[in-house]
């Protein structure tokens, strides 16, 4: 019997559009984060860590107010910008990026911190600037904090639901995520279909995360 | 020319201290900053390398002005090429000893500097390591002459041996003089070991609690004040050492001290041992009377 593969694309789709933003925005956050000294650090700290706790329906319920083109956001993003994000995949992409950064941001951002301070200084007095010291010193430093960052935001995006269902309902093409498919197909009795999406997913974050542990160890042993 | 007058808060074990430092440093010299740790002289490299801001005064090298709170300039630690080694040598542990130093170089600097500088350093056999692979005293090398890759126009040196065995430390500090010497450049190290800042400076400053108490050739600071004027300017050899062991015997008190790393009795009177403790940092001195010389090495 087929079954429908769209959602499992449009899963790995968006696990994967959200994963390369994090790391565009992300990194550099994180590594801002690491070594300011602002004031309000504790308050940022605070609004990343947010997603972790709060149920998803809470971030999913604002976020469905600030989409919808009656709030002013969602009639900005809309009029000038020209793209709807409730009930879209650009919307989507956009909760995912905000619900998934606090499993990009920590990890580097611990990994930046756990580097010795000295290093950054020694390429400050040998003249290098920020951007060579980020680029050839700091980063190829924290590769397993890189990996850990990338490989948890990937595969929670994957995991995703609350959020979804509040801001992306259940458009097929559009929002119709694996993990509401699975929901959809229980609710329609077809456990079939919905055992499918399970393995799916169940194998490939197991496949991802078996891959981070044992990189990490190799790399682990490497410097030992 | 260096030209400091600066004063910084400063927080250390001790309590809070203000660092409030005078001095001049000529072109080429070698000065040692000497005291305990906590007094300032860390903080003082940092203040020079650009790498900790000095809370007011100024800062001037060679006439340029790198430091001051009046006018408010703060040269980038980017822009004053100070050689800078660190405790912890802070090599990049993502590159092999030739890529720390190739790194180091100046954009416009010729790529054969590394080849020399690896040479200079006898690194050869290193340059493909990574630094996690090192010993600390192929680790100290390495850092040098990463240090000396940039073309530094003064070299600052932290703590460079503290980390060392006694036959490495003595090795290397060799090779510090001799390429201070080869390159003429304007050193400035930062150290607790007399004997250290005996072999290696020109001038040594005391720093105690920020402030400079004394300064001088080795030989002045040390042996002025240390010693009653007894000994003072008489004593012909003179070693820096460390007390492991005091014991009476009788009238007379037996120290056992280390110097160097021999360890040597000597007899003192009661009025030398009540001032000594076990660990205390002694100069010993000597009229040499009697010495005997025996060559040795070459036969």
């Amino acid at each position: 019997m087929g079954y429908d593969l769209q959602p499992l694309f449009l899963t790995f789709k968006l696990a994967a559009i959200t994963t390369f933003i994090l790391c565009v925005v992300g990194i550099p956050f994180a590594y801002w984060m690491a070594y300011t000294k602002v004031r309000i650090k504790p308050v940022l700290e605070t609004l990343v860590s947010m997603p972790l706790v709060l149920p998803p329906s809470v971030l999913g319920f604002y976020l469905l107010l600030a989409f919808s083109p009656q709030s002013a956001f969602g009639h900005f993003v809309e009029t000038y910008i020209g793209v709807k994000l409730a009930f879209s995949f650009a919307g989507l992409v956009v909760a995912s990026v905000i619900f998934s950064f606090p499993f990009l941001v920590h990890p580097v951002q611990s990994g930046f911190q756990s580097l010795p301070r000295s290093l950054l200084e020694a390429a400050c007095t040998l003249g290098k600037s920020r951007w060579q010291t980020f680029v050839h010193v700091l980063l190829p430093n924290i590769k397993p904090a890189l990996l850990a960052g990338v490989v948890l935001s990937f595969a929670h995006t994957i995991g995703e639901f609350g959020v979804v269902m509040m801001i992306g309902g259940n458009l097929p093409g559009e929002t119709k995520v694996a993990a509401i498919a699975i929901y959809d197909e229980v609710e329609s009795l077809n456990y079939d279909a919905a055992n499918f999406y399970a393995l799916v997913l169940f194998s490939v974050c197991f496949l991802i995360l078996l891959t981070v542990y044992l990189l990490n160890r190799k790399m682990i042993m490497k410097v030992a | 020319m260096i030209e400091i007058d600066i004063t910084k808060k400063f927080f250390s074990a001790q309590g809070e201290f203000t660092l409030e430092l005078k001095l001049n440093i000529k072109r080429g010299e070698f000065i040692s900053l000497f005291g305990q740790s906590g007094a300032g002289k860390t903080t003082l490299l940092r203040c020079l390398a650009g790498l900790e801001k000095p809370d007011a005064g100024l800062i001037k090298v060679n006439g340029v002005t790198w430091f001051d709170s009046q006018s408010g300039v703060m040269l980038k630690a980017q822009l004053r090429h100070a050689g800078y080694m660190f405790q912890d040598y802070a090599l990049f542990p993502n590159m092999s000893i030739r890529g720390n130093l190739e790194f180091a170089l100046r954009p416009n600097a010729r790529r054969d500097r590394v080849t020399e500088l690896i040479e200079l350093m006898g690194l050869g056999d290193l340059q493909q390591r990574k630094p996690d692979t090192l010993s600390g005293g192929q680790k100290q090398r390495v850092a040098l002459a990463r240090a000396l890759a940039a073309e530094p126009d003064m070299l600052l040196l932290d703590e460079p041996f503290s980390a060392l065995d006694h036959a490495t430390r003595v090795r290397l500090q060799d090779e510090v003089m001799r390429l201070q010497r080869h390159f003429g450049l304007t050193t400035v190290m930062v150290s607790h070991d007399i004997s250290e800042v005996y072999k290696l400076s020109q001038r040594v400053m005391v720093i105690e609690q920020g402030r400079i108490l004394k300064q001088g050739t080795p030989a002045d600071v040390f042996k002025s004040g240390q010693t009653n004027s007894k000994a003072g300017s008489g004593g012909k050899f003179s070693f820096a050492g460390e007390v492991l062991e005091i014991e009476t015997a009788d009238v007379v008190f037996a120290v056992t001290l280390l110097v160097g790393n021999q360890v040597v009795r000597v007899i003192a009177t009661a009025d030398e041992a009540k001032n000594l403790q076990q660990g205390d940092r002694v100069m010993l001195m000597s009229k040499a009377f009697n010495p005997v010389l025996v060559p040795v090495g070459a036969t």
